[in-house]
């Protein structure tokens, strides 16, 4: 029998704030335990919440980007459940008046295809804290750190719109696009800035009825997210097919055992209990605010690439990859303008930084290779001060603080040679030392001698220590040979 | 309304208080009472009602995102049950 | 010393007719003596108490003192105070020491008030006889068998014991307002978001409203002139401005329009309670105002819908108390969730369980409709009642509460008997509207409450009507047994 997947995403988006939603503590990352948990996020008896506008306008943009509805007056409730990391024994979010309503988000498919996954809303909420099993405090205990508590996210429902985990994360990606694109979210998802939870569920293929879904929560990376929902659908078709059922549970995944399993907590039947927030009262965004938030959005990634190819005469595939990212976007751009060379820049971005950077596990935020820096390269490349190889040597001093492109060349004496006589020279002196070969050359007939010129040339860089402008050897040693003719 | 005893008790894990054997059907008895009080209001007739949030229209006043909390771990863990390394510790939390 | 009004001492204080040390230190006597007989007072901050008198001593001397320098006061336990316990009459709370004041409580340091300390209460301010209190139970100063009255039963027998000139309290369903009546003193709950809810511990959010009580009402006026304010950290605190209330206290009662209301009137209404609060009204009609019968039908339904949406909110409001950053914590839990249980059901007394179990059955999958939604819809009818009964009325008159202090345990057995204690204050509540409580008359030598509801900021208005009353009028002046 064969099988359909269905799959629906939840997408917890940690906004961009420099403070939580409903108080002043900071939301920076890293902090020492609980240094940035005040009485606020302590639920300390007495405290009550006031909103973060930024989280607001961060949630109406978001909406913005998505072409969604935006809920002008929208409300917040309680969610009631108790977990030591939950101060108030409740969490303040939305359900029925959420900030953003229906949206739709558009994702490219590696066959080139695009297909719509529509988005039932995003609503407002703060997040939990961390609890710690284990670190520099008493065996047998959980130690609770609230830095984390009440730091504002949106939370992202999408209709049960994908049917692979390939389209389910590539929506994930798109949403990290848009997400760092407009400047709401710092995207870096190691440090759980974007968190995934995935709803899966298969069905016979082309059936209607949809089967019992699956909940696997907080998945923090793209490729545990494909991997979690592969092994999900596996596990769910060879249940059904040994004759079993799916159960509806909350599952985890891990990353490292690459294992999911049920999360025992959830066994007892959660009632959450949600009613309005009686702390807090109806959120009232202006059309005003609304407008002023639209003018001032940053470009969107789609805009973005469609403008690379236009702006830049870049392919498809490299508007994609650059564009799609923001801070790749404005590396290349601001490459692009300091080189004047829009084609290498792009190449060099996506190709050897790149792949540097995917190498060392590093963001571009953190690349040791500024974009200014890989200008002053390319410049080097195109007006044919260096050559391709020791471009790729440059760009290595580079990464590792040697210092600029043109201080690196003048160092290592790397400077090619593009002075004519002194090529000249060079070449006469090459073909004097191998009478052989000149002579074979003579003897070749047209169509050979084309290779044969290769053999010159590599003695010729040997010589100039690979310091020769190839273009112009090329020119000299087919005039001198022709000559010998 | 008569309230059912494992109805009780599903309250009481739900809001995480402890009832013994002894006290439940004491709890249950009153409860039922309060809920005798409470049923009156199916009697009302809402159906011409339109919700209005709050009578007097306020709406959600919204806060600068400017940092204006330093730094009070000691003076909050100060009076905390059990602390270690600037942590709350609780029994091992299982997921 | 101790039966000057505020007013009064406030002129005593800058004629430096005595000093607010000498004064300090006379309530703090009156305090030791008498307190062990009320046990309306459970936290004396005496040292305290005498630094600030000393500092205010220093202000009124510089003269530029603020408007109530040097006056003492008592705080009810459910304000949050710098460095001093805070406990909400609760077990939860007995060690909690909170690292912050209320705004409350910072408003009337502002003003130069003296805190004496804090007052007993109901358990979260979650009862109507102060018998729930971890501290044990008030006694009426009237009538020492007698319950003075909840939650703030301890700010109001402190008042009425003369213990202090005044105390601040709060009000989610007539915890002001009942008590008042009962000790025989004034007490005042604003219309909701006029006074900050920030460091005032919460029982439900959307009821609970903090006001003064005082023995008259030139001194609530006085008072709530300080206690008001917008506050940044409370998003339901209203921008409103400010009244000068004590401006228009001498206005006349010529042609005011006093609503009585038919429901407020009717069965369960003591006999002596109404022949008093019916001559209340007549006294008020010599003045000048009119008496207009009005009716607000829906009245009846205000405590079933009280007693979901108060517990609803409570419910969540105290789930923040699981042993785990302040606090009660139970001995040696076994696990996470033997922490949570046992922690809640030893800190929690029965009252506040009972509220949090009916609060979760209210919210609960398969009854919110029926119960939370219902009551939110029930509760816009009162709204309306009030909204038409004030298109032909400037204030709404009537009881404060059914019946004079009852005794001890009387309404131990149900919880319903008791909950009806407030049938006639708690629809002010559930609209958000202002109520007072002026004393009006004695029944079997206790005193009475007339109650009087506002519309909404009109608190000028509503003690302009008590301080006329008060002026024709010597209710307020009398003092149980053994207290002149």
């Amino acid at each position: 029998m064969s099988w359909d997947t269905v799959i629906g995403l939840e997408v917890h988006v940690q906004l961009a704030t420099k403070t939580k939603i409903f108080s002043g503590a900071s939301t920076a990352f890293g902090a020492e335990p609980n240094t940035q948990a005040c009485a606020i996020d302590l639920a300390m008896p007495g405290t009550l919440p006031v909103l973060n506008k930024q989280a607001v306008h961060y949630a109406v943009m978001f909406g913005l980007a998505i072409d969604a509805e935006i809920g002008k007056e929208s409300a917040f409730e309680r969610k009631n459940y108790f977990y030591p990391d939950l101060p108030k024994g409740y969490q303040t979010t939305q359900l029925e008046k959420p900030i953003v309503g229906r949206g739709n988000v558009e994702i490219q498919l590696a066959d080139g295809s695009t297909k719509t996954i529509r988005i039932h809303h995003a609503h407002l909420e703060e997040d939990a804290g961390k609890s710690l099993h284990e670190g520099d405090f008493r065996h047998g205990v959980s130690g609770i750190d609230l830095n984390r508590a009440g730091t504002p996210l949106i939370e992202i429902v999408s209709e049960p719109d994908m049917s692979s985990a390939e389209e389910a994360v590539a929506f994930a990606k798109k949403l990290h696009s848009i997400v760092t694109s407009i400047g709401i979210c710092d995207g870096e998802m190691s440090q759980g800035s974007m968190r995934f939870d995935v709803n899966v569920s298969v069905k016979p293929r082309g059936s209607d009825i949809l089967g019992t879904r699956t909940e696997t929560k907080n998945l923090n990376s793209f490729k545990f997210m494909e991997e979690a929902i592969a092994r999900e659908v596996e596990r769910q078709i060879d249940l059904i097919e040994d004759g079993g059922t799916v159960v509806q549970e909350t599952r985890l995944y891990n990353g490292e055992t690459k294992t999911a399993r049920s999360m025992r907590s959830k066994e007892e039947a959660n009632d959450y209990r949600y009613f309005p927030c009686p702390d807090l009262l109806p959120v009232v965004v202006s059309d005003e605010t609304i407008e002023e938030l639209r003018r001032a959005m940053p470009e969107l990634p789609d805009a973005r690439q469609t403008r690379f190819v236009e702006q830049y005469a870049l392919s498809e595939y490299d508007a994609g990859v650059l564009g799609a990212d923001a801070s790749m976007a404005s590396y290349f751009e601001t490459a692009a303008a300091a080189s004047n060379n829009p084609k290498l820049a792009a190449n060099w971005t996506t190709g050897e930084l790149a792949a540097r950077l995917n190498n060392e596990d590093l963001s571009i935020a953190k690349s040791p290779v500024s974009a200014e820096q890989l200008a002053g390269l390319i410049v080097r490349i195109a007006d044919n001060s260096i050559s391709g190889k020791m471009a790729k040597e440059v760009f290595d001093g580079i990464w590792s603080g040697e210092g600029s492109a043109d201080e690196i060349i003048e160092k290592r004496g790397l400077k090619q040679v593009s002075d004519s006589g002194a090529l000249e020279q060079m070449v006469a002196e090459v073909l004097t030392a191998n009478p052989a070969m000149v002579d074979d050359y003579i003897n070749s007939d047209e169509a050979k001698r084309k290779k044969k010129l290769g053999g010159f040339m590599g003695q010729i860089m040997k010589a100039s220590k690979g310091q020769a402008n190839p273009q112009q050897v090329n020119q000299i040693l087919a005039k001198k040979l022709n000559e010998l003719l | 309304m008569n309230i059912e005893r494992s109805e009780i008790e599903k309250l009481a894990t739900l809001a995480r208080i402890a009832i013994n054997d002894e006290t439940i059907s004491e709890v249950t008895a009153r409860l039922s009472s309060v809920l005798e009080l409470v049923d009156q209001l199916s009697a009302a007739d809402t159906s011409a009602i339109e919700n209005v949030a709050n009578p007097l229209q306020a709406t959600q006043r919204l806060r600068e995102d400017e940092v204006a909390e330093i730094n009070q771990r000691e003076a909050l863990q100060a009076i905390a049950p059990d602390t270690e390394a600037g942590l709350f510790l609780v029994p091992k939390v299982i997921e | 010393m101790h039966n000057l009004t505020i007013a009064e001492l406030v002129k005593g204080l800058q004629s430096k007719e005595f000093s607010s040390v000498e004064l300090t230190e006379h309530f703090l006597a009156r305090i030791a003596e008498f307190n062990p007989g009320y046990n309306a007072v459970i936290t004396i901050t005496a040292d305290q108490a005498l630094k600030a008198a000393a500092a205010a001593d220093a202000r009124l001397a510089e003269g530029n003192a603020p408007a109530l320098c040097g006056v003492p006061l008592l705080h009810k336990d459910i304000f949050c105070t710098e460095g001093v316990r805070t406990s909400c009459g609760s077990r939860m709370l007995d060690n909690f020491i909170p690292p912050y004041s209320a705004t409350v409580v910072e408003n009337f340091e502002k003003a130069g008030a003296v805190m004496l300390g804090k007052t007993n209460m109901d358990e979260f301010a979650m009862g109507s006889s102060n018998e729930t209190s971890f501290y044990g139970p008030v006694k009426n100063p009237w009538a020492i068998d007698s319950v003075p009255g909840g939650s703030s039963g301890g700010s109001a027998a402190a008042v009425a014991a003369r213990l202090a000139p005044a105390a601040t309290a709060t009000d989610t369903g007539g915890s002001i307002r009942q008590p008042a009546a009962l000790c025989g003193i004034t007490g005042l709950k604003p219309t909701y978001g006029r006074v900050s809810r920030w460091g005032m511990i919460a029982f439900a959010s959307s009821l609970d409203q903090a006001g003064p009580m005082a023995r008259t009402a030139e001194d609530c006026a006085l008072l709530l002139g300080c206690m008001a304010s917008v506050d940044d950290k409370d998003s339901t605190s209203i921008d409103h401005p400010v009244a000068d209330y004590t401006a228009s206290l001498n206005d006349s009662m010529q042609g005011l329009k006093i609503g009585v209301p038919k429901e407020y009137f009717s069965e369960g209404l003591n006999p002596g309670t109404e022949k008093a609060v019916r001559q209340a009204l007549a006294d008020l009609e010599a003045q000048g105002a009119q008496l207009i019968d009005i009716s607000l039908p829906n009245s009846g339904l205000s405590v079933p819908a009280y007693y979901v949406i108060a517990p609803a909110e409570a419910s969540a409001n105290l789930s923040r108390f699981d042993g785990v950053r302040y606090g009660y914590r139970c001995e040696d839990p076994k696990d996470l969730q033997d922490l949570y249980t046992r922690t809640r059901a030893e800190g929690f007394g029965e009252e506040v369980q009972r509220r949090i179990l009916i609060g979760t059955y209210c919210l609960s999958a398969g009854y919110y409709d029926a119960y939370y939604g219902k009551a939110q819809q029930v509760r816009q009818l009162i709204r309306k009642d009030f909204a038409e009964a004030f298109k032909q009325v400037d204030v709404i008159l009537g009881p404060t509460c059914p019946s004079p202090a009852f005794k001890f345990g009387a309404k131990g057995d149900d919880p319903v008997a008791m909950y009806l204690e407030d049938i006639y204050t708690i629809a002010t509540n559930l609209a958000g509207l202002p109520g007072m409580s002026v004393p009006c008359g004695m029944v079997e030598g206790k005193p009475v409450g007339l109650q009087i509801i506002g519309n909404y900021f009109d608190e000028a208005l509503m003690l302009n009507v008590a301080h006329q009353y008060q002026q024709v009028t010597d209710w307020h002046r009398q003092a149980p047994e053994g207290i002149a």
